[in-house]
């Protein structure tokens, strides 16, 4: 807990992107997401544009670009799918080195490719530009349940506490001799993951009893009220709309 | 099982952010009541619970390890309305923070990991408890096979998707049987965890346990030497006439079959049409009940399709209601019989 409560992929800044309110930033990275998946996949070059819009964006958060390709890494599960795509697809076939493909497989792998990519590197600049609890307040700007709100950010709160007990459980084990090679060895791990649901539920309860003795009674107070002026506001949606012309050109052309 | 952007269209992942937006917020209801106003922090610490027990890793063999997936350990621990928030919470948070997820298949992946997950393992769960004998092992075989069950009905619900709005056209019958062929091993090791931790946490904690709470045994008193059942005690609160729900279920549905399905679309479904396709709908045979009056959701004889299809709903809908509530009188009756027998035969005792 020492280490702040700035998550993994933060990364601190004063770059105008770091400064817009989080809400905006939320609303505009959905929006965008939202229209390139809309975009009809044969419009190779509107991908293209997408993708310089979002290194221009990651240009002005100043966020490397070697810290978002290492992040883009993630992805890397559905790259493996989207390579089986245009062997299963069927439908009209094609010649290409040797192996029979198929044209609509070549297209859907593509297309997840594309999309997935520019998808995982919007929420990675989201994520590398706003802090945890900003985007909580952001989350909850967009109306959000606050209940839900509230969830998450507990979640959040005491996500490394968690860990960090699992962690020592961890060495704990390790300190006595034990190695989990295998199956056999399921039922001690699980054994842990026991004690560490009944620690996580008693502090649940004792984090409630420690609420309640300060007079929390269903509702969490805002303390800071995140504002959005419409400068700010037109500032966020120039990424969306950008995108928006790209999508309908790559519609009509 | 994190869905990307870009991999189904948009009107499903439109629709099925709908049906996860209303299964999060029936939840958020449904959880104030299993916890009350300690809803807040309880989940939220579930959550990260789950959060962290899915880096927990599982060595199999040779390397490779798996990791538990939670959605039945969350609905057996915590209760089915607190275990879909926890996961739709926790998916939320990798799809936002960790970019695991696309934030449009946020949908999708709620509606596959969290709501569906959690529904049939619980639904499973409890029917296996009131079937098997109330023991505490009973409990851990239950989990095992409500875990067993809930990974591939994801992988199947995920298929569904797939052939509805899949942005690639591959034949529904392969993805199904990569899909739930793969989910299958993985809910074993799944299922195994899964019952060994609830197992674990009902040796320590057997109060913690929401889906082993019917287990405690009665309490007793010494009352001169002899053990005496003490009087149960009464849960306020609980009197809730079943009546309301009953009556909205059922406008509920008679609405949906009598008139949201005239707007239903008349094409075929993504299944019927990879039959079609392929010509495997040649091979099937009709339906023994194709000459029924309700054959294809249509009444015979009258022309008109729409009001066909929707006199055909809700007259299924009549069928159903009728056949649920003669299930339900009859177990009703049963029990309460025997609770009648129970009580007298206690009265006799003490007389």
């Amino acid at each position: 807990m020492g280490a702040g409560h700035a998550h993994r992929l933060y990364r601190r800044g004063d770059s105008p992107v770091h400064a817009l309110p989080p809400h905006c930033k939320l609303a505009a990275v959905l929006c965008f997401v939202l229209v390139v998946v809309a975009t009809p996949r044969e419009a190779m070059w509107a991908f293209a544009l997408y993708a310089a819009l979002l290194a221009t964006v990651a240009y002005a958060a100043r966020v490397p670009a070697g810290f978002l390709l290492k992040r883009l890494l993630i992805e890397v599960p559905f790259v493996a799918f989207a390579v089986l795509l245009p062997f299963v697809a069927h439908g009209e076939q094609t010649q290409v080195l040797g192996l029979s493909l198929s044209v609509d497989g070549l297209w859907g792998a593509w297309n997840v490719l594309a999309k997935g990519t520019l998808g995982v590197a919007a929420s990675v600049l989201l994520a590398a530009t706003t802090e945890l609890r900003e985007l909580l307040l952001g989350l909850q700007r967009l109306k959000l349940p606050p209940l839900l709100v509230q969830i998450a950010s507990f979640m959040i709160r005491y996500g490394d506490v968690i860990a960090d007990e699992m962690r020592r459980m961890r060495i704990a084990r390790e300190s006595r001799g034990f190695e989990a090679r295998g199956v056999r060895h399921w039922g001690v791990l699980a054994k842990s993951a026991g004690a560490l649901f009944i620690r996580s539920y008693e502090r649940g309860e004792r984090v409630h009893l420690a609420m309640v003795s300060r007079g929390y009674a269903g509702s969490m107070p805002v303390i800071d009220e995140v504002t959005a002026s419409r400068a700010q506001w037109s500032y966020a949606l120039t990424l969306p709309l950008s995108a928006l012309a790209v999508c309908l050109l790559g519609w009509f052309l | 099982m994190h869905v990307p952007d870009g991999f189904i269209n948009a009107p499903v992942s439109a629709v099925t952010g709908v049906v996860a937006a209303g299964a999060v917020g029936l939840s958020l209801r449904g959880a104030r009541k299993e916890l009350d106003e300690r809803t807040a922090p309880l989940a939220g610490l579930v959550a990260a619970f789950v959060f962290a027990v899915q880096m927990l890793n599982f060595p199999v063999a040779a390397g490779t390890s798996g990791h538990l997936l939670g959605g039945a350990l969350a609905a057996i621990l915590v209760g089915p309305y607190t275990g879909v928030l926890c996961i739709s919470v926790v998916l939320l948070m990798q799809g936002v923070l960790f970019a695991d997820g696309g934030l449009t298949a946020l949908g999708v992946n709620i509606t596959n990991m969290g709501v569906v997950t959690v529904v049939v393992a619980y639904a499973l769960f409890r029917g296996l408890v009131k079937v098997l004998p109330k023991k505490r092992r009973s409990v851990t075989v239950a989990s095992f096979v409500a875990a067993l069950v809930s990974v591939p009905a994801a992988a199947a619900a995920f298929t569904g998707m797939y052939a509805l709005g899949g942005t690639t056209y591959v034949p529904t019958g392969t993805v199904l049987t990569a899909m739930v062929g793969v989910h299958t091993l993985i809910g074993l090791g799944e299922a195994a965890i899964t019952a060994a931790t609830v197992g674990a946490v009902i040796a320590v904690r057997p109060d913690l346990v929401y889906g082993a709470r019917g287990l405690t045994a009665p309490l007793k008193l010494r009352v001169g030497g002899e053990l005496v059942d003490a009087a149960p005690a009464t849960s306020p609160g609980r009197a809730r006439s079943p009546r309301k729900v009953w009556i909205t279920g059922l406008v509920a549905s008679v609405v949906l079959a009598g008139f949201v399905s005239f707007y239903a679309s008349a094409s075929p479904d993504g299944l019927e049409k990879v039959a079609a396709d392929h010509g495997m709908d040649k091979k099937a045979e009709e339906h023994a009940a194709a000459n029924s009056p309700l054959a294809d959701y249509g009444v015979q004889d009258i022309a008109d399709g729409r009001l066909s299809g929707g006199l055909a709903g809700v007259i299924g809908v009549a069928a159903t209601v009728a056949a649920g509530t003669g299930v339900f009188w009859v177990v009703r009756r049963r029990r309460t019989a025997d609770a009648d027998a129970a009580a007298s035969a206690r009265a006799e005792e003490t007389v």
